[in-house]
């Protein structure tokens, strides 16, 4: 498995860069992970729906799907879009240092 | 796996059922979580999905369908699609699937693109007034492939 340097850390990952163990995972991490995805900055809002995917994580240990994160999160699915562009589950899902959603929805 | 990205989906529902709207939606929702831009062209009985007063009444047909392992003269008895419906919505609800009106919803603030088909809504005698404010445009094909132009179609 591939091993990738963040702020100093050897962290594994998968062949796409999503992180192996979410334990790994730190705020500088995941701000690497961001600027890669070509989102320059983590605003407060962006923090807000990265702490729910992992709290939601840990508690049910499944990716949260746009809707759960739209119904309780209570972030609007446009909003979730304009976060993160281009394909909003799998690189929110990457950046909170989760595995690759599984899920269709 | 191939390199090559898909950067446009253009996804026809035709049919009615739940099951026939339900791969479609799921189809185009898909595409946009992706980052794939989208559209979805409602014709036919495919149109009652975004039809103000009957998005919400789509049921599973329970006759003339084998593999719901019912058979027909079965089927056909009273609420016996209202009772298939019910038992498939309560196990899409735990795969976080939304509601038809809520799908729609979704699907739209994610940036799809809504049409209805302009041969069916004359046939059905239907206005721009009986759509959810989620459609887009009533359009005929000729524009639907204007639209559709560069990207893939889906047919469901």
């Amino acid at each position: 498995m591939p091993v990738k340097n963040f702020a100093g850390k050897q962290v594994k990952v998968d062949e796409e860069g999503f992180l192996l163990n979410p334990d790994d995972w730190t705020e500088e991490i995941a701000s690497e992970l961001a600027s890669a995805e070509g989102i320059d900055e983590l605003t407060d809002k962006h923090w807000k729906l990265l702490v729910f995917m992992r709290e939601d994580y840990k508690e049910n240990g499944k990716i949260p799907t746009i809707r759960r994160i739209k119904n309780n999160a209570g972030i609007p699915v446009k909003e979730i879009y304009s976060l993160f562009p281009d394909g909003p589950a799998k690189k929110a899902a990457k950046i909170a240092g989760l595995g690759k959603p599984e899920g269709c929805v | 796996m191939s390199n090559e990205k898909i950067n446009k989906v253009s996804v026809i529902i035709s049919k009615g059922s739940l099951d026939g709207v339900y791969p479609g939606l799921i189809m185009a929702n898909g595409a946009r979580m992706d980052g794939i831009e989208a559209n979805i062209f409602f014709t036919f009985f495919g149109l009652e999905t975004i039809l103000k007063k009957r998005m919400n009444k789509i049921k599973v047909a329970t006759v003339g369908n084998p593999a719901m392992h019912l058979p027909s003269l079965i089927g056909i008895l009273p609420g016996m699609s209202a009772f298939a419906t019910a038992q498939m919505k309560k196990e899409m609800e735990k795969l976080d699937i939304p509601p038809v009106p809520e799908f729609i919803e979704m699907v739209h603030a994610a940036g799809a693109k809504l049409y209805a088909c302009k041969a069916t809504v004359d046939m059905f005698h239907l206005t721009k007034d009986d759509f959810t404010e989620e459609t887009e445009d009533i359009i005929n094909v000729a524009k639907f492939y204007e639209i559709a132009a560069g990207g893939e179609i889906i047919f469901t």
